[in-house]
């Protein structure tokens, strides 16, 4: 098993197909979005491949040390132009293509018209512990 | 980890303290004798299912003390002074109030954070175990077990003799409650629970406008969430499926305290809470009076949530033209402010600004729940204004 992240962004990702912003659509399409989401992960659970799932505001700062005896300095909120990540899953799965079938199914989540949406998502394989026999 | 059934471990964690208080009275130091509790309670489920004492609290101090003891030889073996503790003489067991009391001052302590006062009061309060805290608030148990111990030390350093006041005490278990739950505790119901026995020590007002309050948000916790988790407003909540008995308890025990003519900021905050559940449907809620209470309320707590609070009941009581004025003494940075603000310009008939602002509440929402609720608002007022045109 192999652990890997779907990471979905804010912005900084290229166009989805579907990119009619949320509060634009129906109060159905709203809906029918949300309760996808939630089977999806609840179908994960089912066969044993959910790992995690969290939402991340996107108000936020940038954090630099600024020196010793000195309070941090900050910067933000971040850019317009700067990549924003919205929220994440973490999934525990056998095979690399495993991975990236669920990522294109996630992407399909419903949008605007009930027309899938097909963003854009991220996906990055974690780096795992050494194993136990390794020559 | 389970006894025969669950009524009996909520019986055995309401003797925690008073095993506890019993340890510490006879000269054990509060950490130490903390973790012998535990320790006794761990053996106490290992061994009770098959034959349970006659007096539990009797057989818990004696193993508690036991272990404490072991504990404090293999401690002072190290440090070479045996003699002294070997030595401390057993006071006779009993139960005493006070001891309970002065456990949840100690908890309470100032010189704690708020996370580590709550988990401290559940442990050695609430007799819960760390796997059951961390579980809760969703940490590491390794997370909690640190967090706990270095509560214990802070409050061992800082010294039993300037223990917290029963206004911190009211601030933890109002924390606890307000968390809801999650894993296999019900935090809410754990909060009840500590706030009744705390009720049962004291003689205070304010202790009971807390307890009030609770059991008057409790009796209308099934409705505020749908099945799928979604949040359900007060106005839009199945009243029929609000728990009158919980009301009518929290209604009785509100009014004994506010007879008593020392009002205080649950005890207003209890006010409201019993308003809105006297209501049979949000058409006939009293909110005149509750703009009153919120007035009450601002003597005690002014902070920017009150107001923002008082602004959506000025904007029932008197249109939302008053309200949106009253909202104009809250903060702009205020969580759900954007949210209220929607809501008032709706009312009003602004729905492209309406729709604007509960989009923006949606983008700066807190949690998923209240994130979801204000994206669902923004499309609603958006279908309307498409059908408009």
């Amino acid at each position: 098993m192999a652990k890997y992240l779907l990471l979905k962004h804010y912005r900084g990702a290229p166009e989805a197909v579907n990119p009619v912003p949320m509060d634009q659509w129906s109060p159905d399409e709203v809906e029918a979005h949300i309760r996808f989401m939630h089977d999806f992960a609840t179908r994960l659970e089912g066969t044993g491949e959910f790992v995690d799932a969290q939402a991340l505001s996107p108000e936020g700062v940038w954090v630099r040390s600024d020196g010793l005896g000195r309070a941090p300095v900050t910067d933000g909120p971040f850019a317009e132009t700067k990549d924003l990540i919205a929220g994440w899953m973490v999934i525990d799965v056998d095979t690399y293509e495993r991975a990236i079938e669920l990522a294109g199914e996630l992407s399909k989540a419903p949008g605007a018209g009930g027309e899938p949406i097909h963003e854009w998502l991220e996906v990055r394989p974690f780096l795992a512990a050494p194993p136990t026999v390794s020559e | 980890m389970t006894f025969a059934h669950e009524m009996d471990d909520v019986e055995i964690r309401r003797l925690v303290p008073r095993v506890l208080g019993v340890l510490v009275r006879r000269g054990a130091d509060f950490a130490t004798a903390e973790d012998a509790v535990q320790e006794a309670l761990i053996t106490a489920h290992a061994t009770w299912t098959a034959e349970p004492p006659r007096d539990r609290q009797a057989w818990l101090v004696t193993v508690a003390w036991r272990a404490f003891l072991d504990m404090a030889r293999s401690e002072s073996a190290r440090r070479g002074r045996e003699d002294r503790v070997a030595a401390e003489p057993p006071v006779a067991a009993g139960v005493d109030t006070d001891d309970t009391l002065q456990l949840y001052f100690l908890c309470a302590h100032p010189a704690l954070s708020p996370s580590s006062a709550v988990a401290l009061t559940l442990r050695a309060v609430g007799g819960l175990t760390t796997r059951q805290i961390a579980q809760a608030y969703l940490v590491p148990e390794a997370t909690m077990a640190q967090r706990i111990s270095r509560a214990k030390r802070i409050v061992g350093d800082a010294g039993v003799r300037q223990p917290g006041d029963v206004t911190t005490v009211m601030r933890v278990l109002y924390l606890v409650f307000n968390e809801g739950y999650s894993g296999d505790v019900d935090l809410a119901a754990e909060a009840i629970r500590l706030t009744r026995q705390l009720s049962a020590l004291t003689d205070l007002p304010e202790v009971d406008g807390l307890l009030a309050l609770m059991l008057l948000h409790h009796a209308r916790r099934p409705s505020r969430t749908g099945p799928d988790g979604r949040l359900v407003p007060l106005a839009d909540q199945d009243r029929s499926t609000w728990d009158r008995e919980l009301i009518a308890e929290g209604t009785t025990i509100l009014q004994s305290a506010l007879a008593r003519d020392r009002l205080g900021e649950y005890q207003a905050q209890a006010a409201i809470a019993a308003l809105h559940a006297d209501a049979p449907c949000v058409g006939e809620t009293d909110w005149v009076q509750i703009v009153e209470w919120y007035d009450e309320l601002l003597r005690f707590a002014d902070t920017p949530i009150v107001r923002l609070n008082r602004a959506v009941a000025v904007g029932e009581a008197d249109g939302p033209l008053a309200g949106l004025a009253a909202l104009a003494d809250v903060d702009e940075g205020i969580p759900r402010r954007q949210a209220v603000a929607a809501h008032l310009h709706e009312r009003n008939g602004e729905l492209e600004l309406a729709a604007s602002l509960y989009a923006a509440a949606a983008r700066h929402a807190p949690n998923l729940a209240e994130r979801d609720h204000q994206m669902r608002q923004a499309a609603r007022v958006n279908d309307q204004l498409r059908s408009i045109s």
